[in-house]
Parts: C-alpha cells; sequence; structure tokens
C-alpha cells in the first residue's frame, strides 16, 4: 500500500493553485464568483484549464454578495476570489452579511509572497485578522502540501452545524509552489456540531405542545437551512398551528397557507405581532430572536408564552430570551422526531381571536382611500400575479424590502433571497446574479430602489456579459425612503442627507449597459410593462416611479413592544 | 461574580487573537489570561478570569467552544481547584527598612531573586488573594515595579 501510494503522490505531485482547482472539483464547485489581481495570478493561470466555471462582476463585493446568494438558491457552499490588499478587504461586507445570515462560503482570497508577509509589502493586508469577528474559521496556509486537507476542511466547517463564511488566504508563492500533496484527510478533533435533539426535552416540547392553548410557531431561516420546510407544514397542519416567520424565513410556508399569519416584528402584520404577544406556547425554529423581531426588549418578548427553542447552535439558546424547553439541533431532525408523537391541541378559540384579528385588519386597510396613484405595493402585488409561481426575487435593502416581504407571493424555500440580519444595500443585483447563475432556467426578479441600486449598479455589465435575463423591479422615489421614514416618524420630519436629487435617468443607463429600459409611472401601465420584461430574453430594467412619501407600515418602533405599533 | 475557566485551545499563531478578540466583540471583561503549551504539545491551556453573572458565563462558555480551535471549556469557578498566581515586586529598600522587608517577605513565604543597593526583588507565588495582601503590605514602602502572571489553575484529584 506504501508503494501505491508513493506512486500516487508523484503522479498528483502540482503546483498549490492547480491542487486548489483539484480540491474544489472534488468539492462539487461548478463555479467561482472572482475578480484577478496580481497575487491570484497563478490561480487564473490553472483556471484557464479547469472545468471549473469563472464568472466576473465589475467588484469584489459582487462577487462575495453572488456566491452568498448562489448559496442561497442553491443550498451548496458558494466559493469567490479575489487578490489581495483591496480586492480582499473589498470582500469584507459581503463576508459579514453571509456570516449574519449563516450562509456557507468558501472565500478565497490571494496573499504577498510569505517571504513578504508582515513589511507592509504592496497589496498587503491581513485579511484573516480582519474577518475573524465576521468567519466561522480561517486560514493561511503556508504550505503548499496541506491544500487539500484545508480546502476538505474548509467546506465541511462552511456547509455543517450553523453554516457560516470560510476564509482561505493563499500567499502567492504557495500558489506556485510544486510540491507533492499530503493527505486530505480531516484534522479537526476541536469541531463539533448538533444533529439529533434530545430525546427528552423533545418529549417534553410535544408535551406542552399537546397541552397548549394559544401556540404559535415561529420560523426563521434555521428552517431554510437545514430543509425543514416539509416536516414543519406536515406538523403545522397536523396540529393546526398558527405560523408566524422571521424574514430570513419567508418561505418556510407558502405565503397563501391559511395559517400563515405573517412576518412577526418591526415589519410584521398586525396579526401575526398581536399573537406573538399574547400566546401560551411559542415554539420557536431556527430563529435567533433578531432585535427587528423583539425590538431589543428580550425580557419583554411573548411574556405570556412559555417558549420552546429549537436551534442548532448552542450559544442561541438563552441569548436572548429566557427558554422553557431548550433544544439543539438541527431543524429538519428535530421536527421529524417531534412530529412522531403529537397530540392537536384544542385551540379553536385561538384561532378565532386570530381570525378577529385578521378581519378587523382587513377592514380598517380596506376603510383607506383607493388612490388611483402607482404605489409600490401594487407594483409587488402585480409581479406577484404576472411572475412564474417559481420565480426566485432578490432584494436589496430598504423601504423596497419590506414591502416586497410583506406582499410578494413567495411558495417556497431559496426563493426569497435577502439581506437579513447585516441589511447590506447593494446586496440586490449581485444576489440576482448569483441566483440566476445557479438557476439558470428561473425566473429572477431584482426588487431594488433606487439609493440601494446604486451601491452596485456596475453589475448590470455582468448580467449582460453573462447573459443573465435578471429582470430589475426599481422603486424609485428619488430618496433614501427607510432613512426618510425615520427621520419623518423620530426627527419630527428634519429630512438630512435623503435627497438623491442627481439621479440619473436609470433608463438611459441600462440602456447604456445594452439593456432594455423601460419607465412606468401609471398603475395602469404596470401590468403590462411587467408581461414585456418577462418574455424578453435578456436583463430588463423597470423604472417605477412612486412617492416619497410612501411608508411602510405598520411598524414598531426601535425600543417599543410588539403591539404598539404604528400605522395599523 | 469572578468565574474562573479552563480553556484547551490548539498550539497555533492567531488562537489567543481569535479568544481575546471574542471577549472584546461581546464585551466580556477578562480580569486575567494566561496561556502556555500543556503535557500535548498541540495544545495549549488557557486560564481566563473573567467576571459576569451565570448568563454571561453561560454565554462565554457557549460562543468559545464554537470556535473552532477551541477543544474544551471548563468552569472551575464550583469545582475544587488549586490556583496559582506568579509575582514579580521589586521594592525601595533603605537601610533601616531592609530588615523588616524580608521579614515581612518571609512571611509571604516570599524568595529574593535580585538585590540592589536601594532595592531589593521578590518572587512570590500564591493564590490572587495572597498577592494582593502582599502588595498591600509592602506598598508603603515603595512599590517599584509590579509583574503578575494571572491565575493558572488545576483541579484537585478526589484524595
Amino acid at each position: 500500500m506504501g508503494k501505491s501510494k508513493a506512486k500516487e503522490h508523484a503522479i498528483t505531485s502540482a503546483s498549490g493553485a492547480e491542487l486548489l482547482l483539484n480540491s474544489l472539483i472534488k468539492e462539487g464547485v461548478k463555479v467561482i464568483f472572482g475578480y484577478p489581481g496580481g497575487t491570484v495570478l497563478p490561480i487564473y493561470d490553472a483556471l484557464i484549464h479547469s472545468q471549473i466555471r469563472h464568472v466576473l462582476p465589475r467588484h469584489e463585493q459582487a462577487a462575495v454578495h453572488a456566491a452568498d446568494a448562489y448559496a442561497r438558491v442553491s443550498g451548496k457552499v458558494g466559493v469567490c476570489l479575489a487578490t489581495s490588499g483591496p480586492g480582499a478587504t473589498n470582500l469584507v461586507t459581503g463576508i459579514a452579511n453571509a456570516y449574519m445570515d449563516s450562509i456557507p462560503l468558501v472565500v478565497l482570497t490571494g496573499q504577498v509572497q510569505t517571504t513578504l508577509l508582515g513589511t507592509d509589502s504592496f497589496q498587503e493586508v491581513d485579511i484573516t485578522g480582519i474577518t475573524i469577528p465576521i468567519t466561522k474559521h480561517s486560514y493561511i496556509v503556508k504550505d503548499a502540501r496541506q491544500i487539500p486537507r484545508i480546502v476538505k476542511e474548509a467546506f465541511y466547517i462552511a456547509r455543517t452545524g450553523r453554516p457560516g463564511p470560510v476564509l482561505i488566504d493563499l500567499p502567492k508563492d504557495i500558489q506556485a509552489a510544486k510540491v507533492e500533496p499530503e493527505s486530505d484527510e480531516m484534522n479537526l478533533k476541536s469541531y463539533k456540531f448538533f444533529s439529533k435533539g434530545n430525546a427528552g426535552q423533545i418529549e417534553e416540547a410535544a408535551h406542552a405542545l399537546a397541552e397548549c392553548e394559544r401556540p404559535i410557531l415561529y420560523a426563521g431561516g434555521g428552517v431554510i437551512t437545514s430543509g425543514a420546510g416539509e416536516i414543519l407544514r406536515e406538523i403545522v397542519e397536523k396540529e393546526n398551528l398558527p405560523v408566524v416567520t422571521t424574514l430570513m424565513g419567508i418561505g418556510s410556508l407558502p405565503s397563501t397557507h391559511p395559517n400563515l399569519l405573517g412576518m412577526v416584528g418591526m415589519h410584521g402584520t398586525v396579526t401575526a405581532n398581536y399573537a406573538v404577544d399574547d400566546c401560551d406556547l411559542l415554539i420557536a425554529v431556527g430563529v435567533r430572536f433578531d432585535d427587528r423581531v423583539t425590538s431589543g426588549l428580550g425580557q419583554r418578548f411573548a411574556t405570556k408564552a412559555k417558549v420552546i427553542h429549537i436551534d442548532i447552535d448552542p450559544a442561541e439558546i438563552g441569548k436572548v430570551v429566557r427558554t422553557h424547553i431548550p433544544i439543539v439541533g438541527d431543524a429538519r431532525y428535530v421536527l421529524e422526531d417531534l412530529a412522531k408523537d403529537l397530540v392537536p391541541p384544542k385551540i379553536d378559540s385561538w384561532w378565532e381571536q386570530i381570525h378577529f384579528w385578521q378581519k378587523e385588519q382587513a377592514q380598517r386597510e380596506e376603510s383607506r382611500e383607493n388612490t388611483q396613484q402607482l404605489t409600490p405595493q401594487d407594483v409587488i402585488r402585480i409581479l406577484g400575479e404576472k411572475a412564474d409561481p417559481q420565480a426566485i426575487v432578490t432584494t436589496d435593502v430598504g423601504q423596497h424590502q419590506m414591502w416586497a416581504a410583506q406582499c410578494y407571493p413567495v411558495t417556497e424555500a431559496r426563493h426569497f433571497i435577502t439581506s437579513g440580519g447585516l441589511g447590506t444595500m447593494g446586496f440586490g443585483l449581485p444576489a440576482a446574479i448569483g441566483a440566476q447563475v445557479a438557476r439558470p432556467e428561473a425566473q429572477v426578479f431584482l426588487i431594488t430602489g433606487d439609493g440601494s441600486l446604486q451601491m452596485c449598479i456596475q453589475e448590470l455589465a455582468t448580467t449582460v456579459q453573462c447573459e443573465l435575463p435578471i429582470k430589475i423591479i426599481l422603486l424609485n422615489n428619488g430618496v433614501l425612503g427607510m432613512v426618510r421614514q425615520l427621520q419623518k416618524l423620530f426627527c419630527d420630519e428634519r429630512y438630512n442627507q435623503i435627497q438623491l436629487q442627481s439621479n440619473p435617468d436609470f433608463v438611459k443607463i441600462a440602456e447604456a449597459y445594452h439593456i432594455l429600459g423601460i419607465r412606468v409611472t401609471r398603475l395602469e401601465d404596470v401590468a403590462g410593462a411587467m408581461e414585456k420584461a418577462i418574455v424578453f430574453d435578456g436583463p430588463v430594467l423597470l423604472d417605477f416611479t412612486i412617492s416619497e412619501d410612501e411608508l411602510v407600515y405598520p411598524m414598531v418602533p426601535s425600543g417599543k413592544e410588539l403591539t404598539e405599533m404604528l400605522g395599523r | 461574580m469572578l468565574h474562573t475557566l479552563a480553556v484547551l485551545v490548539e498550539n497555533n499563531p492567531g488562537v489567543l487573537t481569535r479568544v481575546s478578540g471574542l471577549f472584546a466583540r461581546r464585551a466580556y471583561n477578562i480580569n486575567s489570561l494566561s496561556v502556555c503549551s500543556t503535557e500535548n504539545p498541540g495544545i495549549s491551556r488557557m486560564t481566563i478570569m473573567v467576571d459576569g453573572d451565570d448568563a454571561v458565563i453561560e454565554q462565554v462558555t457557549k460562543q468559545l467552544i464554537k470556535l473552532v480551535v477551541v477543544h474544551k471549556v471548563t468552569d472551575l469557578t464550583d469545582e475544587e481547584i488549586v490556583d496559582r498566581e506568579l509575582a514579580l515586586v521589586r521594592i525601595k529598600v533603605r537601610a533601616d527598612t531592609r530588615l523588616e522587608i524580608l521579614q515581612i517577605v518571609d512571611v509571604f513565604r516570599g524568595r529574593v531573586v535580585d538585590m540592589g543597593r536601594s532595592n531589593l526583588t521578590v518572587e512570590l507565588t500564591g493564590d490572587a488573594e495572597k498577592i494582593d495582601a502582599f502588595v498591600r503590605t509592602i506598598r508603603p514602602f515603595g512599590l517599584m515595579e509590579l509583574v503578575r502572571t494571572g491565575n493558572i489553575a488545576i483541579t484537585r484529584l478526589d484524595s
């Protein structure tokens, strides 16, 4: 055996860059989102002969966002690549974005050659040091022979347990070195994660469920990550549980499901917020009680409820709210075990209460003035009617993101792609690129605003170069709408630095990139423009002129309780 | 309340940054941190004294365990332990105080490791309270320099 192994090594002697690409192929990597530069020349040289597809955006930030969205849509690990120094620092926002939303990424950065490390050499930056707080783990490769093991470990760490970004920093001389690789056997003695939940705790949860009177199932991004949607739906239907989701949990249940009360929290539905506040059993699945849900009031959140918290990360249990029945494990496995032995609770009067809230809210909405103005909600609703039910929607960050979360009919998991935890303006267009690369056959829509779009607008070129027929729904109000809303409500309308007066003509911008641009200013033109865009073979930018006075309601002001909503 | 955590970590460059950075960004207070290799050359042991209530210590422990480089975290606070700190203390001496200072050093079972005409340096081990007490006693004579290692701790095996 020793002999044959030695022979195998002799054959596989390769450069560090080749070892890297071979290891990526072994991990099933089909595409890298990257941007070349001086310290990654050996990798780009090796890529010429590789089967791996390379997508070239116009900024490294777009590379990491696209890889992030690729991971969200496909469920695989996203891979991005940048050169050292500014290339690496341009990834930082995207890495933080993936870290906050627990998205599996392997981030490859070039580094100056090892003999120059620590000498402040050209385009040198300590990227592993900079990214320690925003990566699950990171490596600096000091010996090319270890590349197969390091890559294998990086993918394993990125995708298992609570997923997250892992960074590998590769000095240029390490990429160029010709070596005989060491074994790729992983050496991760101290890395552990949970899959199955504790049987006793699950039994206790089942017991609590059988006895409750006012339950709420509160579903988050963990449901999507673990693929727990199906079993969640089974439990929800068997027990007739009302469900609320977080922003990251959108798609846990189809938006038309009768048990879904909508999103909870700052811009959640009235019914969802009342119901969470009033429930006596909160079954939290794959959530982290973010302050956009709890208003930062962990101790005053759902105070009448016994809390069951199912999460794969033990550190999330008890971090924000007191938990009565903690279950550490993968949401899908835990729910599968929980589903085995359930007794439906008697909650008819709870549903009566919920329906009462829903009806009350519907009446309030109906009584509002019905104008013929073009509202952002109309645009998103019409998009929902015209789009393929299997379409993927990505968003940027701001008012349009919340309107999309509230109004777009998401049918299933991994179809609503948004920057939840970090709230990164500029995420949307690169995310649409990553989504379309992951699912070339799917309709991909970007819902964005004029502020966010301009943070990564250079990526219009990427959609053209890579022939990605993304449809951009631009809700254009000429202001930074969410900040304007905050200044309106909490600064007595002292508007400051929110006017984007010098906005370009976005239709002309689109045309300059050889993209079809259509401006829509009237409600009656929305549907036709959508239809035209959808059938058009190529990217389209639809510029919808909306009023700057449109607000996102309801709204729970930061620091207020869920029931203290404005604009009900 | 002050807790003593024993943290087994990989003996690699950058591990200390990962651990200390975690404390800084999550706003936990480190009172002392000492680290050195163990009987296993691949593993280092950190002894971290951290202040916080039970909820904070629980979070500290869970967040530490999440680091890939951390093998094990043990809260030694309620354990039977032996804990020690080493201090090197330089004290001003004059002819008329020398004898008294040496007596105090003797009472605390310290050892003189360096002696000059106008100063002497004492080595002292013990738990933190003992070293605090020694420093308090000696300060009026003229404390010139004080170096402490921070606590290290080991559990007692059942006798």
